[in-house]
């Protein structure tokens, strides 16, 4: 392990600013992978920022997401005091009334008791989101502060980020295998241990844009200067794709007949790696047979791309030394995607790209990821509780998260188990929720609603009674790991620089709250830091052998591991110390009794999407275009961010893309306002003509309300006006529970009226 | 001293749009204005597997060279926080040599 290597300390003075160096996570939403900032503050205002040249991994960069944060930080939008209303008033914005911190922490921790008295404490659910610092705490605020199991994100089958990690612990036995970008090396691509990689297949993810996960986005570019070459997989053209040597644009949702056919070749045509497989990988032979089964013809049919690229494809991979894999959120995105997963794997594993300089690496830290907080449930057997668990034993016992529709279906019922609901920075029916509408009825159930959040959103004011301010990553003390810390390679300090209101960051919600339930496992912490360094790093060693804090992580700006490569071999990844994987058979299965256990198939397979040309083309007849939702965008995050002008004039309008051929059969103009419907539902979005996207296929936005609207039901920002999840159909997902087709929908198109107030954010913004 | 410029290789820019909000952030310029806007080319395609597919900064008449950031010895805010690391400042005469064969780069006089 070894500290960052910056001139300067954490703060300093700057003519008439004091500066802060500090790293982005949440709020405002971003993945953990923190760029470096320098936050200056004059007369305690945060008057400006600027990338931090020294941080090792951003070096000085800077997203506008985080460029725009003085904006976001004194936004007129922003709540900077609790709030409450009465629950027959619920959608009513002018109801809302401001109350004291102990007057709504009095309020929460009476329907608490009450809840727990009546009903028993797991008829309180912790709705959580997705990325953000506060998804990391919704299972400690659930088991910690209200000892409930009961912990939601509400996506229909989990569809972002679980199914990739849950098959890589079927597979691999670990958390999620990222692309080696140095970021563990204080001197980044420097360290001679580093190797670029010589090809790296881009699979279904647009990282420039998400810096998704643990991933610098930009890293991508850095080695694309240095000489790496691209293979990307991707329904639209995008900024690698047009850069690719090879680009596959496939047919959206058939990637798993792909990913059998890359594995086919590169196992026929002898390509893989006889060393790697022989000693580390159980059950070849019954894999190699299966992917046999998908010839490169029959999946350029499936997938709609040439033959010859695939086969390409397959030997660039295959020959390139090392070659890396970007695989994304188009793996989560479909019922089938457990096997899409399951060939990305396979093709990192039989090429022996598995944490090698340059390949896939399984990271180093790890302070508990996306959980903690399961073992302090009283009794300890509340574990097996979780909503979910009997039909969906594979996805909540992975995942340690309820089922997402499973808990839909426990909401509507009469006599449902639920009756509290808190949501930590989750605005569930702007996004993730398919069927918006149904989750807003079913959450309209619960007695008492509350929320943690930046600004009002159409969750908050369509559901909830109490409002609680939490304040953004300038205003606390924190740390951000990539991976959430689960596969990690690197920390960075998040430093407290200026306070704003009342707002409280989600450890102090956390802690002011458990104290107050259970004092007994919350009264010692008197700060965020001492949670955090006895909760969180103490599980990690300072170069000179102590428990690390972060007093260490404020001296040093950063903390990286003296990364190990192939630990495998060296006994790293096992408790026993023994080498090979954490796997039942010790090695890499691709034949995966974990998968057989749970009752899937051992081996990949290929299924049609749900709805699809093929799979039901009297249904195509009505609803002839494909849909991919969840485009990426530079501004915003999710839901998030559409309130800060900085953003929302680079990217006013939600958009859908279009092929130009498609464009003119239908008659539409870039630039128009259109219906997208199937029979789940609709949602009006602007047309944006692209020669680069797939023909027969759309690609929509995502997490679209319009802030600068009506705030009171039924409007409610017009969120469901907007919501391309109203699109998602229910419960239509994998055999184990994960992945919903957000990724591959299928409906009509037809223009729609201009919004009548299509000007009205000039007058919002600057009226 | 010797006139200024900034080399732009816009290969590497991504459309990120980086440099347009930082300097309007810099500058308080108003949200659709700025002393450098990112163009885009394309996408379309020329032949098989051929896309034009480019985004360029242009350099617009609002820039002021970030004179009170050259100063205190720091790049101009666009070429600091670009993420493609695509932009770099300095003297015309240095810049103009450090053209890459082949590159497709830029070079304005500031």
């Amino acid at each position: 392990m070894a500290f960052g290597t910056f001139t300067t300390p954490i703060t300093w003075q700057e003519g008439e600013y004091t500066v802060t160096r500090t790293n982005s996570w949440s709020p405002p939403g971003d993945h953990p992978t923190g760029a470096g900032m320098l936050l200056y503050v004059k007369d305690g205002i945060l008057e400006k920022v600027e990338g931090d040249p020294e941080q090792s991994i951003t070096k000085g960069a800077m997203p506008i997401r985080m460029l725009s944060l003085p904006e976001y930080v004194y936004s007129p939008y922003r709540i900077l005091h609790p709030m409450k209303r009465a629950r027959d008033k619920r959608g009513d914005d002018s109801a809302w009334e401001q109350v004291s911190w102990d007057e709504a922490y009095d309020l929460i921790v009476e329907n608490v008791r009450r809840c727990t008295e009546q009903y028993g404490s797991n008829s309180i659910a912790t709705f959580v989101g997705t990325g953000r610092e506060a998804g990391n705490w919704g299972p400690t605020m659930s088991c910690r502060v209200f000892n409930s199991p009961n912990i939601v994100y509400m996506q229909s089958g989990w569809s972002c980020y679980g199914p990739r990690m849950a098959c890589t612990s079927y597979v691999l036995g670990a958390p999620y295998p990222e692309l080696d970008y140095a970021s563990q090396y204080p001197t980044s691509y420097d360290d001679p241990r580093w190797q670029r990689p010589e090809v790296i297949l881009i699979w279904g993810k647009e990282p420039l844009k998400s810096n998704p996960d643990g991933f610098w986005g930009h890293s991508i570019v850095d080695m694309y200067a240095m000489g790496t070459k691209f293979i990307v997989v991707d329904p639209r053209l995008t900024w690698e794709a047009a850069r690719a040597e090879i680009w596959l644009q496939v047919r959206p949702g058939t990637d798993a007949a792909l990913g059998m056919a890359f594995c086919n070749v590169i196992i026929s045509e002898d390509l893989y790696d006889h060393d790697f497989v022989e000693k580390w990988c159980f059950g070849f032979d019954q894999f190699a047979e299966r992917v046999q089964t998908m010839s490169p013809a029959e999946a350029a049919e499936i997938c709609e791309v040439p033959e010859e690229k695939i086969i390409e494809a397959a030997r660039m991979y295959a020959k390139a030394k090392p070659a890396a894999l970007q695989w994304g959120l188009a793996v989560d995105q479909k019922p089938n995607g457990i096997q899409m997963g399951f060939c990305c794997l396979a093709m990192m594993a039989i090429t022996g790209n598995i944490d090698n300089p340059g390949g896939n690496i399984m990271g180093a830290i790890d302070i508990g990821g996306l959980g903690s907080g399961y073992t302090d449930l009283d009794p300890q057997s509340k574990i097996n509780e979780m909503i979910g668990v009997d039909e969906y034993p594979a996805m909540v016992r992975t995942q340690q998260f309820t089922h997402p529709d499973t808990v839909l279906d426990e909401l509507e019922k009469e006599d449902s188990i639920f009756h509290m609901g808190f949501f930590t920075s989750a605005n569930a029916i702007a996004n993730p929720c398919n069927l918006p509408k149904r989750w807003e009825k079913a959450l309209d159930k619960l007695e008492f609603n509350v929320v943690m959040d930046i600004v009002m959103t159409p969750t908050a004011e369509a559901v909830c009674d109490l409002f609680l301010p939490v304040n953004t990553y300038a205003e606390r003390d924190m740390y951000v790991a990539t991976h959430y810390g689960a596969c990690g390679t690197w920390i960075g300090a998040i430093k407290k620089a200026i306070t704003v209101g009342e707002a409280k960051s989600d450890i102090t919600i956390m802690r002011e709250l458990g104290t107050r339930l259970r004092p007994e496992l919350w009264e010692r912490y008197k700060t965020d830091i001492e949670y955090i360094d006895d909760q969180k790093l103490c599980t990690l060693k300072t170069p000179d052998g102590r428990p690390l804090t972060m007093q260490d992580l404020f001296d040093h700006g950063s903390y990286h591991v003296d990364y190990e490569y192939r630990k495998y071999e060296k006994g790293l990844l096992r408790p026993d110390g023994q080498p090979g994987f954490m796997t039942p058979t010790g090695r890499i299965e691709l034949y995966s009794t974990m998968l057989e256990a749970w009752g899937d198939e051992p081996l990949p397979y290929y299924e049609e999407p749900p709805t699809s040309p093929r799979s039901t083309p009297e249904y195509a007849e009505e609803y002839p275009m494909v849909l991919s939702t969840g485009a990426r965008t530079w501004s915003y995050f999710h839901s998030e961010q559409r309130h800060v002008p900085l953003l929302r004039e680079v990217e006013p309008w939600p958009l859908v893309d279009i092929n130009p051929k498609d464009a003119d059969r239908y008659g539409l103009h870039d630039g128009d306002w259109v219906w997208l419907e199937n029979d789940n539902g609709r949602c009006k979005m602007k047309l944006s003509v692209q020669p680069g996207q797939k023909e027969g296929a759309l690609a929509s936005q995502h997490g679209w309300w319009y802030p600068e609207r009506d705030a009171s039901s039924p409007s409610l920002f017009d969120v469901y006006e907007v919501n391309v999840n109203n699109l998602v159909p229910y419960k239509t997902i994998g055999k184990l529970g994960w992945g919903a087709p957000f990724k591959c929908l299928m409906c009509k198109i037809y223009k729609a009226e201009p919004s009548a107030d299509i000007d009205r954010i000039e007058e919002v913004y600057h009226g | 001293m010797g006139r200024k410029g900034i080399l732009i290789n816009y290969d590497f820019c991504t459309g990120c749009h980086s440099c347009e909000v930082s300097c309007r952030v810099e500058h308080g310029y108003p949200d659709d204005q700025g002393g450098v806007i990112v163009v885009q080319v394309g996408p379309w395609e020329y032949g098989p597997d051929r896309y034009q597919y480019s985004f360029v900064p242009v350099i617009t008449d609002q820039c002021d060279q970030c004179f009170e950031r050259v100063d205190a010895g720091k790049d101009p805010a666009c070429v600091h926080h670009c993420q493609a690391f695509a932009m770099k400042y300095g003297r015309i005469d240095d810049l103009s040599k450090e053209v890459d064969e082949g590159s497709k780069s830029i070079l304005y006089y500031l």
